[in-house]
């Protein structure tokens, strides 16, 4: 990896003051860290918030679940809080990469990255969080701009994301398998009422799939997505599934969820 | 620029002034010369380079010395008894043969000891779930998941 | 005396260090002085390289040295070779293009060497190669094989025309047509043996360094034959005497056939170590060893089966394609030709087999020798090509196979090899039942209920292993022996130092051969040392690949043990007062018949190096003895396997199922490393069948460039395997032994297909069958 200068603030604030240029924040490390070691990523400073002591933690209050920026994945996948209040995310959390990398890995960098296989962001849009930043917060409907782009600015971290716990839920994913990261990810949240449906890995960022919510809203079942077609274009085409094959994916990977959030 | 890091390396209090783009393997290795932890690729897949921090098995290819500062490691040389003889998870796997050419073995058995810690009689599925972050080109896995049960069952029993 | 060492589950010697990081390993080699190398490598898979600016690194913190295709022109070290000759359908030979070390004005793959630059640290010596400026012309590049003859296909080598190194044929065409004239029924399949990517978990790896004290070389590289690597870069490459070059290969992380060859970087950092006056260490990247690691594989093949009516085999025609890559590696031209050609009778009495072989050179990195080598292609045709054959004539697939397999031996091929011994109906016998395939159909019952897609497929291959009677190789082209080298040297209180020419990079040398060892000397295991790879302490050595060790590396440390126990039985007799004819010697006693004296081998060993009592006048002291021992034939190691998987029509995903494989490796001295070698064997023939497929884009971009986009099996991808073993001895090496390393990779693909095949309900599909894959042929079907 090429040269950069390391900082390790002690606060969210201080983390913030040192964002310029071509600096970047380094949560878990397992995503920019490899990028950095293929020198596809070069940056001049790396901002360190391992030590920043509000940044941990997961709280749950029965309706809602407050996850900590740099909660590592394994804590989320083992919190019985999670695990109480909104399974699906615990089981989501304990699908991403493999265990070491669960060790490590972040809530905030997971979805501050937005890489379009994550699947953090997958539940962000299902479960309708919200993100708050030192600056404010975001709504989970406004936060994902497309390939490795948020609403974050520059100087704004991410401190925490609290999900809103549904009704049921479930979250299924199609791995790639060399990466293991989704080629399709579909989670879906029954609030009662309203019914949220998201897709990672399928196009250049994470999605909300309208006709799958219209149609689970009305009835909460299988049947109501099997025979949804879900459009091509825009998905994305690569050597390990073409559009049509993602497209055919979300809707199998959509009702398998249902599937899953029924039993 | 050389920067200081220390931590705890096998319960000992080391520190090496490296430069910042400095992984925590690279120090393992060749500042601290302990050569058992491996680097096997450079996508964070093939888990040859697991360590464990602060008790919990980690990629050491994957972060920075820096963000090890204070940590409490152990890698493959601090698991065996100071005389020698071989936890029980290294001796699953030299008596169910769970190696061949050795180069994955040290990521599988610190994974592998973390991983029993909260599985004491663990499934075939839970250990091969347990392995995606672990490569091996040898064995076809086959006896290394039998090595981990056996191993996480002789951990529980206390041996 | 305890119990026999020979065929038991022995724990290995090798373990502990490495269980305990101990192991040594080429990285862990840091010497005095180390300095390091990175290279500066083409980004295009054709180019001329117009001009290299190196002003930049050269002031790039830490930088050393760097040297270029013109530096080592300059230098006259010469072009890396290739060790078999390949004779043409028209006598001719081979086109050999140029293979520089370092480009010289062209560059003809994503990855070509274009410069080494030499730094203080790894990370200056990869900045500073990052800041070399190379000026390409970039060429149209070709990639496919297949289409590397085409008209205006764009031209790699000038010597070698439309891209072609070699057409080469074996059998006899007029027989085979004949054959195919008269034939009831042809089964024809259009087959692509897809390019692989070995991947050992350690990379590559090469420090050298020179020594002004006495003018020698050393260099430290993970290998799988150091005495190959000395003998092809001191003679053909650097032009060095071998007395002055050291080579040293220790702990070997896999090899799989990628650490055979002599690489580029290794004649790089040995000869640049002269130069900077200090050592010069290379350690690979996963990324650099997907790029420059030999290939494997890479056939596109047309096979036709002639049958009568009853299904027996009369004829078989084989076309194939090889790409060999950019340039050939130093095995590249025997794989696809000696090691695959040959093997196309496989276990059947198939009178007429005639094949031709075009070998074409593409913009893709090389391709040489990978697990198998040559025979897991040769297993693919046939064995797919019999199923079909089956599926086509509605023949059970096991009971078409009974109906051609050889039963008398030894029996001679029309496609050259003459098989000693084997017993296939035993291998197909006990695989039926360890498969339980009498089950299958309800099984099959049971995952439609489950709404999948359960198939069940055989693979029954052969396998010539114990490369290689040198003459015969010789004949066919070979420019080295392939016999092996063994020492043992005994100890004065009685211990033993094995020196073997045979490699062990995963294998368990050091345990096996000490088995064979220790129990011919009647004494424990740890008495008893194997020591390999370094060949400033061995005599000399052939290396390890086509599952040899044993049977020729083996044989060789038996032999020199025969001579060992003669010698000590001379020593015997003087020491016992009796006539040498009279004593016998049995694992470690040597008695007089028909009497009580006896004298335990360690009191012989002890006499020979305190010959105070002792033959003078017929014998020397001392009890070191070593052979060479090259073999009169190949071994056969010959197998059934049974491959059942399920598939999730609706998302592609196949699942092994099971898996069940009975082997016939002749005579076993470890059955747990035994079992352990055909794990992995299969895991890798999985992985070449259902996730493994190597990529280019049309401009010769590696796609498939990391574990993130080419994926070796995980432990989730594959189950427990079934595997048990038959046994025909090997009729002509002393163990009986026949090789067992590659067995697994030989036979697996063809076994998934095949039941990947069956399941879908189609007659074919490309390897590897990923869930796209397998979903684009049900919706294809459909």
């Amino acid at each position: 990896m090429h040269a950069f200068k390391y900082h390790r603030p002690s606060s969210v604030d201080a983390a913030a003051a040192l964002v310029k240029g071509e600096a970047k924040i380094l949560a878990g490390g397992q995503s920019l860290i490899q990028a950095m070691k293929l020198r596809l990523a070069s940056p001049s400073d790396i901002i360190d918030l391992g030590t920043i002591k509000d940044l941990a933690g997961i709280k749950s209050d029965g309706k809602s679940v407050t996850i900590g920026a740099m909660a590592r994945h394994a804590e989320v996948a083992h919190s019985a809080d999670v695990k109480k209040a909104i399974p699906a995310l615990a089981a989501l959390a304990g699908m991403i990469g493999d265990r070491q990398v669960r060790a490590m890995g972040t809530c905030g960098g997971s979805i501050a990255n937005n890489d379009p296989a994550a699947d953090y962001p997958a539940a962000v849009l299902a479960l309708n969080a919200t993100i708050t930043t030192n600056k404010g917060k975001h709504e989970a409907d406004k936060f994902f701009k497309g390939l490795f782009d948020t609403a974050l600015k520059a100087g704004e971290i991410i401190t925490s994301v609290t999900f809103q716990a549904p009704k049921r839920a479930a979250y299924v994913k199609f791995k790639n398998p060399a990466s293991r990261f989704a080629i399709v990810g579909v989670f879906v949240a029954d609030f009662g009422g309203s019914v949220r449906v998201a897709v990672t890995g399928a196009g250049p960022g994470v999605f909300r799939q309208a006709d799958m919510e219209k149609a689970l809203t009305a009835k909460f079942a299988p049947e109501s997505v099997a025979s949804i077609k879900v459009k091509q274009d825009g998905l994305n085409s690569d050597l390990h599934a073409s559009a049509e094959y993602r497209a055919h994916l979300v809707t199998v990977m959509a009702r398998r969820a249902v599937e899953a959030a029924l039993k | 620029m050389a920067v200081k890091v220390s931590l705890k390396v096998n319960g000992k209090p080391v520190s090496a002034e490296v430069e910042e783009r400095t992984l925590l393997v690279t120090v393992i290795r060749e500042h601290l010369r302990l050569t058992g932890t491996h680097v096997g690729c450079d996508t964070a897949q093939c888990g040859a380079c697991t360590v464990s921090m602060n008790g919990k098995a980690v990629k050491s290819c994957s972060f920075l010395a820096m963000q090890a500062e204070g940590a409490d490691v152990m890698t493959i040389e601090g698991v065996a008894k100071p005389d020698g003889t071989l936890h029980p998870m290294q001796a699953a796997f030299k008596e169910h043969h769970g190696l061949q050419c050795g180069f994955c073995t040290p990521g599988m058995v610190m994974n592998a000891i973390d991983f029993a810690k909260s599985h004491p009689n663990p499934s075939e599925s839970e250990i091969r779930e347990a392995l995606e972050g672990n490569l091996c080109r040898c064995t076809g896995y086959h006896n290394i998941v039998k090595a981990i049960g056996a191993g996480a069952r002789a951990m529980a029993a206390g041996k | 005396m305890g119990a026999p060492l020979i065929g038991a589950r022995v724990e290995r010697k090798e373990d502990y260090r490495f269980l305990t990081g101990a192991g040594q390993y080429t990285d862990d080699v840091e010497l005095p002085r180390q300095s390091y190398a990175a290279f500066v490598r083409s980004p295009h898979a054709h180019a001329v390289v117009k001009k290299i600016n190196s002003a930049k690194a050269k002031n790039s913190p830490g930088f050393i040295a760097i040297y270029t295709g013109e530096d080592f022109a300059a230098a006259k070290l010469g072009g890396l070779p290739c060790g078999w000759l390949i004779t043409d359908v028209n006598g001719q030979p081979m086109k050999e293009p140029p293979h520089p070390c370092l480009a010289q004005g062209k560059v003809r793959y994503v990855g070509d060497q274009v410069a080494i630059v030499i730094a203080e640290t790894s990370e200056q010596a990869r900045d500073a190669a990052e800041l070399v400026e190379v000026d390409y012309e970039v060429l149209p590049a070709v990639v496919d094989g297949s289409k590397a003859r085409a008209k205006g296909a764009p031209q790699l080598h000038d010597i070698a025309p439309d891209n072609t190194c070699y057409v080469w044929a074996i059998g006899d065409k007029a027989a085979t047509d004949a054959a195919f004239a008269k034939a009831a029924h042809v089964t024809r399949l259009d087959l692509i043996n897809n390019r692989l990517i070995p991947n050992a978990m350690e990379p590559r790896v090469a420090n050298g360094s020179y020594s002004r004290a006495d003018d020698s070389y050393t260099l430290y590289v993970a290998s799988q034959n150091p005495h190959v690597e000395r003998l092809l870069m001191t003679a053909f490459v650097m032009g060095l005497p071998e007395h002055k070059v050291r080579v040293v290969a220790g702990d070997v992380g896999g090899g799989f056939g990628s650490k055979i060859y002599l690489y580029a970087e290794d004649v790089a950092v040995t000869w640049a170590s002269r130069q900077v006056n200090r050592p010069v260490k290379w350690t690979s990247d996963r990324s650099e060893a997907f790029l420059t690691d030999a290939h494997g594989r890479d056939h596109h093949t047309v096979a036709e089966l002639a049958m009568d009516k009853e299904g027996h085999f009369l004829g078989m025609r084989v076309k194939t394609t090889a790409n060999v890559g950019a340039y050939l590696s130093t095995f590249a031209s025997c794989v696809p030709t000696i090691l695959y050609a040959t093997l196309l009778a496989g276990q059947y009495r198939t009178p007429a087999i005639h094949c031709e072989v075009t070998a074409v050179f593409t913009n893709t990195t090389p391709v040489d020798a990978y697990r198998g080598a040559g025979r897991p292609e040769a297993t693919y045709v046939v064995e797919r090509l019999v199923e079909t054959a089956a599926r086509e004539m509605k023949l059970d697939p096991a009971e078409i196979r009974r109906r051609n397999f050889i039963t008398a031996f030894p029996y001679q091929t029309p496609v050259a090899l003459m098989y000693d011994i084997g017993d296939y109906n035993a291998t197909m016998d006990a695989v039926q039942k360890l498969a339980d395939v009498s089950g299958f159909s309800k099984r099959k019952e049971q995952s439609a209920k489950n709404g999948k897609l359960r198939g069940l497929g055989y693979a029954a291959y052969i396998e010539a292993c114990g490369i290689a009677p040198s003459a015969v190789a010789g004949a066919l082209g070979a420019r080295a022996g392939l016999f092996e080298a063994g020492e043992v040297r005994v100890h004065p209180t009685g211990s033993v130092t094995v020196f073997t020419g045979s490699h062990s990079h995963g294998q368990g040398h050091e345990t096996t051969f000490a088995q064979v060892v220790a129990d011919r000397l009647g004494m424990p295991i740890e008495n008893v040392d194997i020591v390999h790879g370094d060949t400033s302490k061995i005599l000399f050595g052939m290396g390890t690949y086509g599952s040899r060790s044993i049977a020729v590396g083996g044989t060789a440390i038996v032999k020199a043990l025969d001579k060992v126990i003669a010698k000590g039985k001379k020593i015997a007799a003087h020491l016992m007062e009796a006539a040498e004819a009279d004593v016998v010697y049995d694992r470690g006693v040597y008695s007089v018949a028909g009497t009580d004296k006896k004298k335990m081998f360690g009191e012989v060993a002890f006499a020979a190096y305190v010959p105070h009592n002792y033959p003078h006048d017929k014998l020397e002291p001392g009890l070191n003895e070593n052979a060479f021992y090259d073999p009169s034939n190949f071994t056969f190691p010959a197998g059934s396997y049974v491959c059942e998987v399920e598939v999730d029509p609706e998302t592609g995903a196949v699942k092994v199922e099971k898996f069940s494989a009975v082997d016939d490796f002749g005579n076993i001295i470890n059955p747990m490393i035994v079992e352990g070698q055909v794990h992995g064997g299969l895991t890798q023939g999985i992985g070449q069948a259902l996730t493994e497929g190597c990529q280019y884009d049309a401009t010769g971009q590696l796609t498939t460039g990391s574990f993130m986009d080419y994926c070796i099996p995980r432990a989730t991808d594959v189950p427990f395997y079934q595997v048990d073993t038959r046994v025909t001895a090997c009729t002509h090496n002393p163990l009986g032994v026949k090789g067992c390393g590659e067995a697994g990779a030989i036979g697996a693909p063809a076994a998934l297909m095949n039941a990947i095949t069956d399941a879908l309900g189609v007659k074919d599909m490309p390897m590897p069958a990923t869930p796209q894959a397998v979903w684009t042929a049900l919706k294809n079907k459909k």
